[in-house]
């Protein structure tokens, strides 16, 4: 993960969602009008929140069967990443909504699912601060993070679809295939994904570095006054 | 493992039976939630109505089945856990835990359903199907807490944790337990409410699964 390409891919990719984004020609429709724009950053969001916590589980589950708390690091500042990401899902979803269907928030499937996401990892947290050997915390932190992980699935692909909601792709509504995601919204569209998903893992990556400097230095310190 | 499962449900059963007071507590506590309801609604027969009477009664049924698992790992002491550890194979104390707490959650719903039926009236149409999706809901529940409490168990303060870990968690289980009993509320057919019927199978199938796998893991610390 020390290659620097992908930083600047990263970089070049976000530079190029914000400019093109805002400025190039989107299709008209109706109620969404201008704020289709939010596409590119609203639903990137909840890709790449979904993709950090896919690394997350992975790396919880290599964290119990190889009990290394260096892949510990990698689950917990991944799932760290994925809520910020997802708390700027929330908000940019919730303006989104303010102009198109009327409410800061609605009761939609989808949204509640978002919420009662983030409700879960922030009780991963609480967790994870309540235990204070260290490697009780990542074992049980990592337990945690593949149950919740497991109920969250059906959470957000399943439930939504079974009821109406206001989102493309449930209940009648059409996806977004159906939803002229034309040939123009595409050439921002997924970019933007892999462009926020390079970020999130630039800062997960970053945090994990910093985490096991700091590991370092304290064993150092330990090591030095016995 | 059958056999080890047996002694082990067993062994539950007696240890609940010894201590009745925990479990006539918690009976006593779904009778005085539902009155409470009752009371606070100012509800007479038919006041309240039947979406109302389904999420009272699914939330109640929640809150008492949290407080009825949250002892499951609790009420012995260390030492004897570590005996069990020695004796019997993690797996087959999850599940005995499961299959136990499962029929208490039963038995809680199933009483919860009696006292809400006399005090506030019954309008579920189709018994049946509302008692099928009692005992899956008693189930998912059970998977889900007993899985949560082993967990909240090795940390300090595991009231407040053990229901912030649960709720989220739980919360599938509920909506579509809810979902399925509005159905057989209504009285409508078993072929309108058996995809609902299935996904409620899934999800319970997916947390015991998981809470299977995972809690070696937890038992081993």
């Amino acid at each position: 993960m020390k290659a620097k390409w992908w930083k600047v891919l990263a970089i070049i990719l976000l530079a190029y969602t914000l400019t093109a984004g805002l400025l190039l020609d989107v299709p008209r429709l109706p109620i969404l009008n201008e704020t289709i724009r939010a596409l590119y950053f609203h639903v990137a969001m909840w890709f790449t929140m979904i993709l950090l916590l896919l690394v997350a589980v992975v790396y919880s589950i290599r964290y119990l069967r190889s009990n290394d708390l260096k892949d510990d690091d990698v689950a917990i500042e991944f799932t760290n990443a994925a809520i910020l990401f997802g708390s700027i899902g929330i908000l940019t979803g919730m303006l989104w909504a303010r102009f198109t269907w009327g409410a800061f928030w609605v009761n939609d499937p989808k949204l509640n699912a978002a919420a009662i996401g983030m409700l879960m990892y922030f009780a991963y947290l609480v967790l994870r601060n309540s235990l204070v050997d260290v490697s009780q915390r990542a074992r049980i932190g990592a337990v945690y993070n593949i149950f919740a992980f497991s109920a969250f699935l059906p959470l957000i692909f399943v439930l939504p679809r079974l009821t109406d909601s206001l989102h493309p792709g449930n209940g009648g509504n059409p996806g977004f295939n159906a939803y002229d995601l034309d040939s123009q919204l595409r050439m921002v569209f997924y970019p933007a994904i892999i462009g926020w998903t390079l970020l999130g893992a630039w800062i997960g990556t970053l945090r994990v570095r910093l985490r096991r400097a700091e590991r370092k230095i304290e064993e150092k310190l330990i090591n030095q006054v016995s | 493992m059958f056999q080890q499962l047996k002694t082990l449900i067993k062994k539950e059963i007696t240890l609940e039976w010894r201590q009745k007071y925990a479990l006539n507590g918690i009976l006593l506590y779904v009778i005085s939630a539902v009155f409470l309801t009752y009371l606070s609604f100012g509800a007479r027969d038919g006041n309240i109505s039947p979406p109302t009477w389904n999420s009272l009664y699914w939330i109640i049924i929640l809150f008492s089945a949290v407080n009825a698992v949250a002892k499951s790992f609790v009420q012995e002491h260390q030492g004897r856990q570590l005996y069990y550890y020695m004796v019997a194979s993690p797996e087959s104390i999850i599940l005995s835990k499961m299959i136990y707490n499962a029929l208490l959650t039963l038995l809680l719903a199933l009483l919860g359903y009696l006292v809400f039926s006399v005090i506030l009236g019954n309008p579920i149409a189709n018994q049946g199907l509302f008692l099928v999706n009692l005992v899956l809901g008693a189930l998912g529940f059970s998977a889900c807490l007993t899985m949560v409490s082993g967990i909240a168990s090795k940390a300090s303060n595991n009231a407040t944790l053990m229901a912030i870990l649960s709720f989220p968690v739980v919360i599938p289980i509920l909506l579509m337990a809810i979902r399925v009993s509005k159905n057989a509320m209504d009285g409508l057919d078993w072929s309108t409410s058996s995809d609902k019927v299935l996904t409620l199978v899934a999800i319970n199938a997916i947390v015991t699964a998981t809470a299977y796998l995972l809690f070696p893991y937890v038992w081993r610390s």
